[in-house]
């Protein structure tokens, strides 16, 4: 049955920081989900979101669990495009190497590793929303 | 087809509807909802940034939600248009893709 529909383009928008509420860890587990439904998905990052992709995350002092290992799985569940907004990282003095390093592995190329993280000016946003045939805000 | 884009928090809150004008395309939709509605006030710190994109985007503002805050149609910003829950989901059943900036 499923096999006959056709791929939809899913975009799941992060707009907010970890730990301080759920939505990022909801947005994972979501797109995890919806992972297992073999649709073309792809996250983006804004505003507060670019701070779910910082390197050195370290939960340990406030006793919350760290989930920021899971988006380098992503690329084993075919989610191979995190948009990242460049305004967004530039407005909280970050830059691509103030993420971590998230790749997935090309099949087609012996498995070499590519990156996932790519970085898109907030024109290029507009344009990747309004491509979408849905949007998941978190 | 364009975007239906959804804002339910205050401008005085978080930058949702900051981020949401700057995100939206022209011919989409914004439909304020929730404490979203206070933004389209006339004389509300945001009034130029809705203006300026009243051009190019139409502005609605979800009456029942005005009504709760005791907000009047006539005390929004011209060319915001009010409408009802038929009207919320008539502008969702006519765009492509409804984005929430919550």
């Amino acid at each position: 049955m499923s096999g006959q529909r056709a791929k939809k383009k899913f975009l799941y928008v992060n707009r907010k920081a970890p730990y301080g509420s759920i939505y990022a860890l909801e947005s994972l587990e979501v797109v995890l989900i919806g992972a297992a439904f073999e649709q073309e998905v792809s996250l983006a990052f804004l505003d507060d979101g670019v701070y779910q992709l910082m390197a050195g995350q370290d939960t340990a002092g406030v006793g919350m669990k760290n989930f920021s290992k899971t988006y380098k799985a992503l690329g084993d569940y075919e989610v191979r495009k995190l948009y990242v907004e460049t305004e967004a990282l530039a407005e909280r003095g970050l830059s691509l190497a103030d993420l971590q390093e998230i790749t997935w592995e090309d099949e087609e190329e012996d498995y070499a590793e590519k990156p996932s993280i790519l970085l898109v000016d907030r024109a290029e946003m507009t344009r990747l929303i309004a491509a979408q045939d849905v949007v998941l805000s978190f | 087809m364009s975007t239906l884009h959804t804002v339910n928090k205050s401008p005085f809150d978080r930058p949702s509807l900051t981020s949401c004008l700057a995100h939206v395309a022209a011919g989409d939709a914004i439909l304020l909802i929730e404490d979203g509605v206070v933004a389209a006030r006339k004389g509300c710190a945001v009034e130029g940034a809705l203006r300026g994109r009243a051009g190019d985007c139409a502005i609605y503002v979800l009456a029942p939600d005005l009504a709760a805050r005791g907000m009047k149609a006539q005390d929004m910003i011209e060319g915001v248009t009010c409408v009802d829950y038929g009207g919320f989901v008539d502008l969702a059943a006519s765009s492509a893709r409804v984005v929430a900036w919550l």
